[in-house]
């Protein structure tokens, strides 16, 4: 250390400017830190800003969805319309609309039948026939059931089918306005919350369609997603971290993995489609094919955070061991791998929240097929959310505008979940050094 | 005032035998002309050095002379360094330890480590010492392998403080208690040598007498090498120093003789202060 360095001591400190000199200095900047933190204040705000917006958007739209409007009807079973012998040939139909004619009084002309039958759901015949299916003895009296108002009236009862309308411009006559006002009147028309939402598979009809479908779907993707990433993932990322020499070849390995971290997902699609489908002839639309593509897409994720966890053990650990003398294997299972797992365990959770969310590749390995019932394994056609959700954004009906957010709401639900389970993790299983 | 502590250390062992024995004693390792080359650069220069069986050996030297380095060629620390290459020949008991055919897992039983900072496994203070027995089948027995784990503590002086709460983690022990603790784990796998890599460098002054006082207890026996920054450790501590610089043992001899009379100016130089 030389004299000079020391303030005050020696003739090399440089001069202090003056006093005016220096409060325009530290004007300045004071003003230059003002500015920079109004800028990234601004900056914060903005972005705020719009996610809310973007939150607010799905949520005041979605939750129409979690209720959905039921009218309740009592629908005749006398012998002349069922046989009980042969449920299948019974015209069920006649029977939803005897239901109807029995809460309105007689309609004359078949029109107007139509006109009527079209308040409820299309599949109410469907539910009361399994309803009586469930229970034949009712055959002779009447059964009682709540069934779907139909998508149009679902919307009449929450306000986004205006009746100050022209009728020319509205999906409902001003007769079945009337009609559905009567029902109300009679206090047959209730909207309790949306079981079905999450309970039913995917359906033409807004009324009727649910995620039951694209959930499992999901739960078979990311099982199988995980089931290969996982195990490889953390393998390659030992081997890599922990045993492969440093050399070309595994620096050139490493740009890869960096590199396909930064894929577009879409790529990975059209790896599955060439050659999971062509190939090996795995089955299209089936969870098997998309979790395998899903597993290739989070590879890299799992693999770079295992590796970054692996990294993070101190080296004193290591030396503690081996200086023990337990051999390479015992060092990395016994004492690194254990300590790592936390931080090896939330990188597999990002990721699978990243596999929960993907919706291009599932795309193109016709992951957005219409099927109406959850799947049994994974071998079965099926949807995913996000896929579902693509689906339903891109149907006509209006109801599928509040379930589309209501779909998105419930996607987002699952990843808020899944983070979550990321932080407590991490929070908890932490170990500072 | 090395040269006080020098002679006050003679009289406190009071031993003329010492000298002596030192003299008759057998030396389990044996170096000679040892080269390491980290990737291009060079780090040690030919060392060639007997370390006597039963006594402490301090190495002494300004930062970056080698001396850890040399240190860690015992027991093949080394090899997990990438870019490390050793040549020269040290011997274990007359074996080569550098040769293919020997198990360097078996050596580092027998050549323990204690390293610079106390590195514990986040265990309990129990399995903390089990662990190399265990990795060893040293112990047929949970009633062997406890033995083994309160004979290592007591042997390292920690037994009367952590007896009561064995099963709590080693972490969370003093820093001084945490560096004993890895000397009984080190011992608890009955090593011949037992390495110390600066291992009071970490530790405030009553930590560093009590661990100094261990280590004397410990040259009954076992051979130590401690690699040292504090001269006057080295003088307390050790029987034969070696001094390093610049990757070469610049003299080695009696504690003694080297900081009352050494031979080289440089070791000369630096037991005064005046490099390093």
């Amino acid at each position: 250390m030389t004299e000079s360095t020391i303030p005050g001591t020696g003739a090399a400190v440089a001069a202090r400017p003056s006093s005016q000199a220096a409060a325009a200095l530290r004007k300045r900047r004071y003003a230059a830190d003002t500015r920079l933190r109004v800028a990234g204040l601004t900056a914060i705000l903005a972005a705020v800003g719009m996610l809310g917006l973007l939150l607010w958007t799905i949520v005041s739209q979605g939750l129409p969805a979690f209720t959905q409007t039921h009218v309740r009807l009592d629908f005749p079973l006398s012998a002349e319309l069922v046989d009980p012998a042969d449920l299948e040939a019974t015209n069920w139909r006649a029977v939803v609309t005897g239901g109807l004619n029995a809460a309105l009084g007689e309609t004359a002309s078949p029109a107007q039948q139509r006109l009527l039958s079209q308040i409820i759901t299309n599949n109410a015949q469907f539910i009361v026939r399994d309803a009586v299916r469930a229970n034949p003895s009712l055959v002779g009296s009447s059964i009682t059931l709540s069934v779907p108002a139909a998508d149009p009236f679902d919307g009449l009862n929450k306000g986004q089918v205006l009746r100050d309308v022209p009728e020319a411009n509205r999906r409902v006559s001003d007769a079945q306005i009337a009609w559905f006002d009567q029902l109300s009147a009679q206090g047959r028309v209730t909207a309790p919350f949306n079981w079905g939402l999450f309970f039913n598979a995917d359906s033409r009809f807004p009324e009727m369609a649910g995620l039951a479908g694209a959930i499992t779907g999901s739960f078979y993707l990311l099982l199988v997603c995980f089931l290969i990433s996982f195990p490889v993932g953390i393998a390659s990322a030992i081997y890599l971290e922990e045993f492969a020499p440093k050399n070309r070849w595994t620096d050139l390995i490493e740009v890869n993995i960096n590199n396909l971290a930064a894929m577009p997902s879409i790529v990975y699609g059209l790896l599955g489609l060439a050659v999971f489908i062509q190939i090996f002839g795995a089955p299209r639309s089936a969870p098997l094919s998309g979790g395998l593509v899903l597993s290739l897409m989070v590879l890299p994720t799992i693999i770079i955070s295992t590796r970054a966890a692996l990294k993070a053990i101190p080296p004193s650990i290591r030396e503690a061991a081996l200086g023990m003398g337990a051999s390479k294997h015992q060092v990395v299972m016994q004492h690194v791998l254990p300590l790592a797992m936390p931080g090896i365990l939330t990188g597999t959770i990002i990721g699978m929240a990243q596999a929960l969310g993907e919706t291009a590749p599932l795309l193109l390995i016709g992951m957005n097929a219409f099927v109406t019932s959850p799947p049994g394994g994974i071998l079965d056609a099926s949807t995913s959310l996000p896929t579902q959700i693509f689906i339903w954004a891109d149907s006509p009906e209006r109801g599928f505008v509040s379930r589309t957010s209501a779909a998105i709401m419930v996607l987002l639900g699952f990843l808020l979940f899944m983070n979550a389970i990321a932080i407590y993790l991490r929070s908890k299983l932490e170990r500072r050094w | 005032m090395d040269a006080t502590l020098g002679m006050a250390k003679t009289t406190e062992t009071a031993g003329a035998p010492l000298i002596q024995s030192e003299i008759n004693h057998a030396t389990p390792v044996r170096a000679r002309d040892v080269v390491v080359h980290y990737g291009t650069k060079q780090a040690l220069f030919g060392v060639s050095i007997d370390i006597p069986e039963r006594s402490v050996t301090a190495f002494i030297g300004p930062s970056g002379c080698g001396k850890s380095t040399f240190l860690r060629c015992i027991n093949r620390m080394n090899d997990t360094i990438v870019g490390c290459k050793v040549t020269g020949k040290i011997e274990l008991e007359g074996a080569d330890i550098y040769d293919p055919s020997l198990d360097v897992v078996e050596l580092r039983a027998r050549v323990g480590m204690v390293f610079q900072k106390p590195n514990p496994f986040p265990k309990s203070i129990y399995d903390n010492v089990a662990y190399g027995p265990k990795i060893h089948g040293l112990a047929q027995s949970k009633s062997a392998l406890d033995e083994i784990v309160h004979s290592s503590l007591r042997k390292a002086g920690l037994w009367n403080e952590v007896k009561d709460r064995l099963n709590e983690p080693g972490t969370g022990l003093s820093g001084g208690q945490q560096q004993r603790l890895c000397i009984a784990r080190a011992i608890a796998v009955g090593p011949e040598v037992i390495l110390m890599d600066e291992p009071c460098s970490a530790l405030d002054p009553i930590a560093t007498a009590i661990v100094e006082e261990l280590i004397d207890e410990l040259r009954e026996n076992y051979t130590i090498v401690i690699v040292t920054h504090s001269m006057q450790q080295a003088a307390r501590v050790s029987q034969k120093t070696a001094f390093f610089h610049l990757g070469k043992l610049i003299e080695e001899g009696k504690t003694e003789d080297i900081f009352t009379n050494p031979k080289h100016k440089q070791t000369q130089d630096y037991i005064t202060g005046r490099i390093g």
